[in-house]
């Protein structure tokens, strides 16, 4: 069985998880100032050089339906965007990872949180969302079993962190490159 | 038709397993029922009032007679030995057990055929003309643009959790008989003055309880951008289409709500950043695919004309049939055939497994072992020689399957409503029955030409009730169902809604309540000439409303 408190899915394991989510206003502890803190996009955007001046990792959270282009001119100072998914069905955050990484070129860490799924794990990942924090726990056995279902025959050419190489003469059609 | 290759064969094969594990770990309780459901519905199965139904997907309706076999044997093996086919060109298995879908969808694979993407919020089946690449009026093909759209959507990472359902259609004809003006996105192949191949776009078209015509956004887009520009549309949907409430979800309320305008302009900006990508289509790609398409070779200049006026002199059921059900081929000596799936009093679109036998031998012996289901449930072969009508129809009539109503009154499209649907207010099917019985009789059909009635069971419009030139929706009053009548609907390329003509009948009046309505328009018509919906046009509802209820 996979440990109960390791929920972070990352490099083919899991690891321990050092972020810390960004106390509400008014909070009675603030965080330390070098710990690696992930804070709501709403209050990034707002007040961002709070946050750049900080000695910890910069980590942004952002809601299904935030507009990820506002993000644009700070990519480089954040190592950490962890992506909403408030259910399974809520599909908007996979356009948010394509466009991160495609027309973004994000190449930090893009974290799935909430509602993460094994059967949705491999098409997260196509789209460029590279670490999971996984709740479910039959999610969480399946992942350290290796027994993530998938279908790696590809219609859509998208660039997500695993090399996938063009299949025939199809422009379309892609495979893993391994 | 196209075929698998090993690349399309491997990805249905690893569906197939990928799905097995699914229902495994649901029996197994791994996974709840609400997470089960997107998954079960991306893979064509949905819950029906009485048991688990499966949808099988035929891309733009093409199918080959050894497919047909195929489903007629999953008919017999896995269901009550008989099928049923819908709206969307796709078959539907009502009584199959969830732990035979597995094995079910192997089967399918094995004849190149899937269930993917026939339920759920994401990109569904997608359709086209019926008549492809045998209608005498296409500007092109538009299976090859259907079948590279139904490549792309395939199990597309960033669109399977879309906030609703998706629906593309593909016309090749300014004669629309695709319906794409109802459909999310349509697409009107045509070519440009340059005599370039490209589409017409249209966006945000839709029934259901908001029913649309959609808006044309593009009145001409390259061949190569058609990837392109769909990915547009769908992340530019995706990420906007409205998600706090589902009966507020589709394209066309985002259409609506946004204007086609600003939506349309959102859509161009996102193409343009993604339009010199790996989606853009080659030609050669296109016209490789396109060549699996390419007609069969036909014998030339068969006789069969004269042949066939004698036949049809002899024999006035064979004349009706021929009149009805028998269309002009591109092809000289040939003929496009539609198999009515309405025989009188009976269920729209069902086929027993032994008629999709008969229907696959026959494609195989006549119609160059290709058949078509169309978006109106009946079947059609497309490559027919016209010297062998007779002996198609006499095939016909020994499978029951020869009843010549095609276009006419009886040819009626019904959802599956109360008997089958959990969401159904009112029954359709025992209406149809009713309306097929009373206009039975042949000659009267004949005479009262191209009339299409469509019936829903409830507000969702299944039964495309708005586009129908008598639309039938039933409704729950007090515990009674009520029949609510909507006249002047089209779905062809004068794409319309049709108009609420007043109160609602009770089932025992409704079918008296058509027939009023049919008798006002043979009264007023111009000539036999007029159709039904051209007089309506013409005429306006008020003759018809002053028929049903007396004068205002
Ligand atoms: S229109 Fe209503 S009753 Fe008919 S199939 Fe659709 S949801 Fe069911």
């Amino acid at each position: 069985m996979a440990n109960e408190t390791a929920r972070l899915w990352k490099d083919g394991g899991f690891r321990p998880n050092p972020w810390q989510d960004w106390p509400e206003d008014g909070a009675l502890e603030p965080l330390d100032p070098g710990t690696d803190a992930l804070v709501p996009l709403e209050r990034f955007v707002a007040d961002p050089d709070v946050f750049l001046a900080r000695k910890g990792r910069l980590g942004v959270r952002v809601a299904a339906g935030e507009d990820v282009a506002v993000l644009a001119e700070h990519l480089e100072n954040i190592a950490l965007i962890a992506l909403e998914f408030p259910s399974f069905a809520d599909g908007r955050n996979y356009s948010a990872a394509r466009l991160l990484r495609e027309r973004l070129g994000y190449d930090g860490e893009i974290r799935a949180v909430g509602d993460v799924l094994s059967d949705q794990i491999a098409l997260m990942r196509r789209c460029g969302i590279d670490a999971f924090l996984v709740t479910h726990g039959p999610t969480r056995a399946a992942l350290q079993g290796g027994r993530i279902p998938e279908v790696r025959h590809y219609y859509q050419p998208v660039s997500g962190p695993e090399i996938e190489i063009p299949a025939g003469s199809r422009p379309w059609a892609r495979q893993p490159a391994a | 038709m196209y075929r698998y290759d090993e690349f399309d064969q491997a990805f249905v094969a690893e569906r197939v397993t990928q799905f097995r594990d699914q229902v495994a770990r649901r029996l197994a309780g791994e996974l709840n029922e609400e997470q089960f459901k997107p998954l079960r519905l991306q893979n064509g199965v949905y819950l029906q009032l009485h048991a688990y139904m499966l949808r099988v997907a035929i891309p733009y309706g093409t199918l080959s007679a050894h497919q047909m076999r195929k489903l007629a044997h999953i008919a017999r093996t896995y269901d009550k030995g008989y099928g049923h086919f819908t709206t969307r060109q796709n078959i539907q298995f009502n009584w199959p057990r969830l732990d035979d879908v597995p094995a079910i969808l192997e089967e399918l694979a094995e004849v190149e055929m899937h269930a993917i993407q026939t339920s759920g919020n994401c990109i569904r089946n997608v359709t086209a003309d019926h008549f492809a690449g045998v209608a005498a009026d296409e500007a092109a093909d538009p299976r090859p643009y259907a079948e590279i759209l139904r490549q792309w959507s395939s199990l597309h990472p960033e669109f399977l959790f879309l906030p609703r359902k998706f629906k593309i259609a593909v016309t090749g004809a300014a004669h629309d008989r695709a319906a794409i003006q109802f459909h999310d996105i349509g697409y009107e192949v045509k070519r440009n003055e340059a005599g370039e191949l490209g589409f017409a776009v249209y966006i945000g078209g839709g029934q259901g309880r908001t029913p649309m015509v959609a808006k044309k956004i593009r009145d001409f887009l390259p061949e190569e951008d058609l990837l392109a520009y769909s990915e547009a549309i769908l992340r530019v949907y995706n990420l906007h289409g409205r998600r706090d409430n589902k009966y507020k979800a589709r394209i066309k309320i985002l259409v609506f709500e946004t204007g086609a305008d600003v939506l349309k302009e959102e859509i161009e900006a996102e193409f343009t950043k993604i339009r010199a990508s790996a989606l853009r289509l080659p030609a050669d790609e296109i016209r490789r695919i396109e060549a699996y398409f390419a007609p069969p070779a036909y014998a030339i200049a068969l006789p069969g004309e004269a042949a066939l006026a004698a036949a049809r002199q002899a024999d006035p059921g064979f004349d009706r049939w021929v009149a009805s059900n028998v269309t002009g081929h591109r092809a000289a000596g040939h003929s496009i055939v539609t198999i009515s799936l309405k025989p009188i009093g009976a269920p729209p679109g069902d086929a027993t497994a032994d008629q999709m036998d008969a229907v696959a031998d026959i494609a195989a012996r006549y119609s160059h072992d290709e058949i078509r289901v169309s978006h109106e449930q009946n079947l059609v072969l497309p490559h027919v020689a016209t010297a062998d009508l007779r002996s198609v129809f006499d095939a016909l009539v020994t499978a029951g399957l020869a009843t010549a109503n095609a276009g006419l009154i009886t040819d009626i499209i019904a959802c599956p409503g109360l008997d089958y649907c959990a969401l159904a207010t009112a029954r359709s099917i025992p209406v149809a029955q009713r309306i097929s019985e009373r206009f039975a009789e042949t000659a009267r059909q004949a005479d009262i030409g191209d009339v299409k009635i469509k019936i829903s069971g409830c507000i969702n419009a299944c039964g495309h009730h708005h586009a129908g030139h008598i639309g039938i929706l039933g409704l729950e009053k007090k515990g009674e169902e009520v029949y609510q009548i909507t006249l002047g609907g089209s779905g062809d390329e004068t794409a319309s809604i049709g108009d609420i003509v007043g109160r609602g009948f009770a089932s025992d009046d409704i079918v008296d309540a058509v027939e009023t309505i049919v008798d006002t328009y043979l009264e007023r018509r111009e000539g036999a000439d007029e159709s039904f919906l051209a007089a309506y046009r013409r005429l306006g509802a008020t003759p018809f409303k002053k028929a049903l209820y007396g004068a205002a």
